[in-house]
């Protein structure tokens, strides 16, 4: 990775700085992204991004401060709204393919509230500079997911899902998923025009990596919601499912970057309870 | 725009009668597409011949000659109408001469500048382009959510001769100060993804606050564009 050198530039000392690829950001949101709000939430061990859809599901990127060359932060937290396909332009402003041989560096700066995040970009000698106005982050929604709860909890093979993803049949409005200590194990139902279709892993598919069921559940969620999580799902090598008391769906993808660290996309979505009171 | 390629190096035969001796030229008017179209068969041609005819209405007639295995090539014909531009209104098509600038630059690699105008185009609607002549280039955009600047350097400034001592303002200008004009972003986008390939020579002429005009030659095909500040 090439270092920042800004000779003919001067900057002010800014007190919060990471550093990486900026590739390795801009990868795993979505280019084109449903979001267009996001909140970033910085504190001394990650940095994490979090969008959300209006209080029903929310997706989150966790970088952990060793994917940074250079990642400090001064306070225990810091939180701020900014606008994240302006942030998607920024990071790609050099474009999107990466020719081997010319990494993109890049510096991001944000001296505290009410400042701009500022990102130094620099590419073969071209720098750019941007100034991303921040706002007051709004209350994020917590979705409470705490390990004690869970119910049921399955470790999948990417590769697996994304086929099963690709051809979901989008004409049904939920997704209904089956998770079972007995037959069918992890089934992944839609109900369309067409008629209805299930999906089911067995427990022990060699996709399976892992298969912790105590109780039979099924829950429907909206497919529209879970709809911008696959695109996590096809950067990622493993895919956690897991399921809660309440029916809360969490799933965590593990995506490994070229230099082979690790960060997750963590996706939470409510249970469809207008359906599910209704026909169950 | 201003286009211009000198016929020898395209053609082997090449023959043209204009209106009169003494202005002997003619002008044509055409839909683009129809002639990029015509040409797309003419990728793998062995000849291909412009003729203006005049069948049922002024034409320009493509005929490509495709290769075939056997003695009798296959003929693409195109006729693409044209409309023929009198002479009162030559006048208006003359090449524009070149503005009284500022500053001129060599531009950076353009495929750099397209990604990074492609994105600033995502933001904002209007561009601000600015050089100096100690090789430097920012281009900017700026709005409420957020400002973009990037910084080109040491990309060289071309030696314009005082040949014809119009270009005085530039020579007698301090090396560091910026000359700085705002464009549309699309106009700009446009001139840049035209570019299949980085021309052998690109330059930028700014004449502050009035015109940004860009001179791009490739091979023995120059292109000229024009593109004003917006107020």
């Amino acid at each position: 990775m090439s270092s920042l050198n800004l000779p003919w530039h001067s900057f002010e000392p800014f007190p919060r700085i990471l550093s990486l690829d900026p590739r390795e950001k801009s990868s795993a949101p979505p280019s084109r992204c449903p979001f267009e709000w996001a909140s970033e939430q910085l504190d001394r061990s990650k940095c994490k991004i979090i969008a959300e859809t209006p209080l029903s599901s929310s997706l989150s990127f966790l970088l952990q401060a060793e994917i940074f060359q250079e990642f400090d932060v001064q306070e225990d937290s810091v939180t701020f709204r900014i606008n994240l396909s302006v942030l998607l332009d920024c990071l790609t402003v050099f474009g999107t393919s990466a020719l081997p041989g010319t990494p993109t560096a890049l510096r991001m700066c944000y001296r505290g509230y009410s400042y701009p995040l500022m990102l130094f970009l620099e590419e073969g000698g071209v720098v750019t500079v941007c100034k991303i106005n921040t706002q007051e982050p709004d209350e994020l929604l917590d979705f409470d997911f705490c390990s004690t709860n869970v119910v049921n909890k399955v470790i999948l093979q990417s590769e697996g899902l994304r086929e099963a993803f690709a051809e979901l049949d989008m004409t049904s409005e939920v997704l209904q998923i089956t998770m079972s200590p007995d037959k069918p194990y992890f089934r992944l139902s839609t109900f369309g025009n067409a008629g209805s279709a299930h999906l089911d892993y067995p427990r022990d598919s060699d996709l399976m990596e892992a298969f912790h069921c105590n109780q039979t559940q099924t829950n429907r969620y909206k497919i529209s919601l879970l709809k911008p999580s696959t695109k996590a799902l096809a950067l990622s090598c493993e895919v956690s499912i897991r399921t809660d008391t309440r029916g809360f769906l969490s799933l965590q993808y593990m995506i490994r970057n070229e230099d082979g660290q690790i960060c997750f996309v963590e996706y939470y979505c409510c249970p469809d309870e207008d359906i599910a009171e209704a026909e169950l | 725009m201003w286009c211009e390629l000198c016929q020898e190096n395209f053609f082997d035969e090449f023959q043209m009668e204009g209106v009169a001796a003494e202005h002997n030229e003619i002008y044509l008017e055409l839909v683009p597409e129809n002639l990029s179209r015509a040409l797309k068969t003419a990728q793998n041609a062995k000849a291909v011949k412009i003729k203006l005819t005049n069948k049922h209405c002024p034409c320009l007639r493509v005929a490509v000659e495709l290769p075939s295995l056997s003695s009798s090539s296959r003929m693409v014909t195109h006729d693409i109408p044209v409309g023929v531009i009198p002479r009162r209104l030559w006048n208006d098509f003359r090449e524009p001469s070149v503005p009284d600038f500022d500053v001129s630059i060599y531009l950076p690699v353009l495929k750099t500048m397209k990604s990074v105008v492609e994105r600033m185009k995502n933001l904002s609607n209007s561009i601000v382009i600015e050089a100096n002549l100690s090789g430097e280039m920012n281009l900017k955009i700026e709005t409420d959510l957020v400002s973009v600047t990037t910084h080109f350097k040491d990309l060289g400034n071309p030696p314009w001769a005082s040949e014809n001592g119009c270009q005085s303002s530039a020579q007698s200008r301090d090396l560091e100060s910026m000359a700085e004009a705002r464009i549309d972003i699309r106009k700009l986008l446009q001139l840049l993804a035209g570019q299949q390939v980085n021309p052998t020579k690109a330059l930028c002429n700014i004449v502050s606050k009035r015109i940004v005009h860009f001179i791009l030659l490739h091979e023995d095909v120059s292109l000229q564009y024009f593109i004003p500040a917006l107020a």
